[in-house]
């Protein structure tokens, strides 16, 4: 299934989440079960796969990853079930280093100073990566959409990370 | 989700934790990673002169399955050659583990990072 074409928005990484957001509350109401409540047994069900589909979307498109995957498997690029690991070996030292320091700061003395650090790396990255996904995608070439499929798998273990942090400073209030 | 025993066992005592020093010539790396998962797993082996494994490190930041599988691995590797070390298959670490289809990938991730510390190690002594 197409998630733009049901939500009628341009097939691109560049979306107007606003416009998502409403678009998505319109759609909400107009296939809420209730409003087939009269209707055959056939257009319940039609109506409750709809919801269900339409949430879903929602869902996909709202997320700057999940957005870019759905976009690529639409260009034929399927990555969101691949079992293939990652052997970019620079990539990954450099995320082990990342981890590890996200490992020193709860026997830190001070904490909060690493957590900044992390942040900031974090975030720096996180931002190159997303500029780039977005220069990638925005060609519309297969070649490109096989570095974007590559980004978007770098920006996972980033989006990782920060959950990762999150819990350290979560385990850190407590 | 219930981990299996042997799971639990590698997870709370891991073998083999560690790294060798980087610039010994005996020691090759492998680096991999899950994406879905942001796992990333460093699998080194020492290997002898006459090619057989003398000692294996791993350190893994991921769930306790990725854990488990990869300190299982370097409990493997010793003693072996390299050619039989890329003989072991992620469903030998699954079964051995008891992985559940979830994660499987975890063992994957295993045999993916011994095959890769292999190949290291082989294109730094051109054999």
């Amino acid at each position: 299934m197409n998630y733009f074409q049901l939500f009628q928005v341009p097939a691109q990484f560049d979306l107007d989440l606003t416009e998502l957001g409403t678009r998505y509350l319109e759609l909400q109401r107009n296939f809420h079960p209730d409003n087939f409540a009269a209707g055959s047994e056939r257009d319940r069900l039609l109506a409750v796969q709809q919801a269900a589909n339409i949430n879903d979307a929602y869902h996909s498109l709202k997320q700057p990853l999940l957005r870019a995957e759905h976009l690529l498997a639409l260009r034929g690029v399927k990555i969101s079930h691949e079992q293939r690991s990652f052997t970019d070996t620079g990539f990954l030292m450099q995320q082990m280093e990342l981890r590890e320091l996200l490992g020193d700061i709860l026997h830190s003395s001070d904490p909060y100073a690493l957590i900044d650090e992390a942040e900031q790396q974090i975030q720096q990255q996180k931002n190159v990566l997303l500029k780039l996904l977005a220069q990638a995608l925005e060609a519309n070439h297969h070649e490109q959409d096989l570095q974007a499929a590559d980004i978007i798998r770098k920006l996972k273990f980033f989006f990782k990370l920060q959950h990762e942090l999150e819990l350290i400073e979560q385990q850190l209030q407590d | 989700m219930a981990y299996s025993e042997k799971v639990i066992d590698h997870y709370e005592n891991p073998r083999n934790v560690g790294a060798f020093a980087k610039d010994d010539p005996t020691v090759a790396t492998g680096m991999v990673g899950a994406p879905a998962c942001g796992d990333v797993m460093k699998l080194q082996i020492k290997v002898s002169a006459d090619g057989i494994i003398e000692d294996a490190k791993f350190k893994t930041y991921g769930c306790g399955s990725a854990i488990a599988s990869s300190s299982l691995v370097t409990e493997w590797v010793k003693g072996k050659s390299l050619d039989e070390a890329a003989l072991i298959k992620n469903t030998d670490i699954a079964q051995e583990l008891a992985l559940p289809p979830v994660k499987i990938h975890c063992s994957i991730l295993a045999e993916d990072a011994i095959k890769a510390a292999i190949a290291d190690y082989k294109s730094r002594h051109g054999s």
